[in-house]
């Protein structure tokens, strides 16, 4: 276990490899190898040389280094962060901070990555289960709080990337302000619009400010209505995450 | 005038609080930015525009 507490004045933040505390998953300590039940019942164990290698065959070094290298910090981990999370970890981004208060909850279940054993779970801890049993070596630090305009400046202000993947409009405007105005080095990829059945097509990509990027179709609010469903909550979590991806390794990354 | 999402608008001299009301924004729920420069909440009602003024609005909307 390799588990490091970071104390802030308000905040207790959990980092470190995600290869502890997984369900089906242990790892013996500066190991390479995690182990696992297969699908046979048997004892059965993967390399971080197996998913490297997995990832050389298909894409080229150069790539994996800028990914392992990049930091991303998602904001909110319900049904769009919760997806965002999730494909990042599989495209290799080394360094994740996922933050939110909340546990995980019956209504969560139809739209976000969790599972029914993570009922009443924090949504930082079962994310970073899900998370080490897709890459046991990517770093994942978590902090369980509640984003406020005081606070959100010493939470994000040193991550280059951050998604803004709150739930209600009013935390997404502060928090989006708060960072435009308070941490100069920091680009948001913001959500925005994804309620309802409408066409998937009309949510989308766009930058909106010179480091804000808002996906979505701006327009379906789920606080007038319109429910939240799985399909289009992914679509705007999969536009948040490739336009972080794009960040990440385009030629004009404005990311260091 | 003032450009405002890219509309010209006869908005100089209006604070902004006072033209998202009147356009119909909710405060708590936007982000605002006057000539590349993001306005706090607490100030949006001490910001007044300017004739020139160039101004992007974001509405945002729930969901996540």
């Amino acid at each position: 276990m390799e588990n490091t507490e970071i104390k802030g004045p308000e905040i207790a933040c959990s980092a470190g490899p995600v290869r502890d505390g997984t369900q089906d998953g242990t790892q013996e300590d500066r190991s390479h190898v995690f182990s696992y039940r297969g699908c046979d019942g048997a004892s059965s164990s993967i390399s971080r040389e197996d998913l490297d290698r997995a990832f050389d065959e298909r894409f080229p070094a150069r790539m994996k280094e800028k990914l392992s290298a990049a930091r991303v910090a998602i904001a909110g981990l319900g049904g769009l962060g919760s997806n965002i999370a999730v494909s990042l970890a599989r495209s290799g981004v080394g360094h994740l901070l996922l933050v939110d208060f909340d546990v995980v909850d019956v209504t969560n279940l139809n739209r976000q990555m969790y599972l029914i054993p993570h009922l009443g779970m924090p949504k930082t801890d079962a994310l970073r289960q899900i998370l080490s049993q897709i890459n046991p070596w990517l770093d994942v630090q978590a902090c369980q709080v509640r984003v406020t305009r005081e606070n959100a400046p010493g939470l994000f202000g040193h991550w280059p990337i951050v998604c803004e993947a709150f739930d209600r409009p009013d935390q997404k405007a502060m928090l989006t302000t708060a960072l435009l105005a308070q941490c100069p080095d920091t680009v948001i990829v913001s959500g925005n619009g994804m309620a309802g059945l409408g066409d998937a097509n009309d949510i989308r990509t766009q930058q909106k400010m010179r480091r804000l990027y808002v996906c979505g179709d701006g327009e379906t609010d789920s606080t007038a209505g319109a429910g939240l469903m799985a399909p289009r909550v992914a679509v705007c979590a999969g536009h948040q995450a490739n336009k972080v991806l794009q960040l990440i390794l385009g030629p004009d990354s404005p990311v260091r | 005038m003032v450009k405002i999402n890219g509309k010209e608008e006869n908005a100089a001299g209006l604070c902004v609080m006072d033209y998202l009301r009147q356009a119909g924004f909710s405060p708590d729920v936007v982000v605002v930015e006057r000539n590349l420069a993001i306005i706090p909440r607490e100030d949006l009602d001490k910001v007044i525009l300017q004739d020139g003024d160039s101004v992007e609005i974001l509405r945002f909307v729930g969901g996540g």
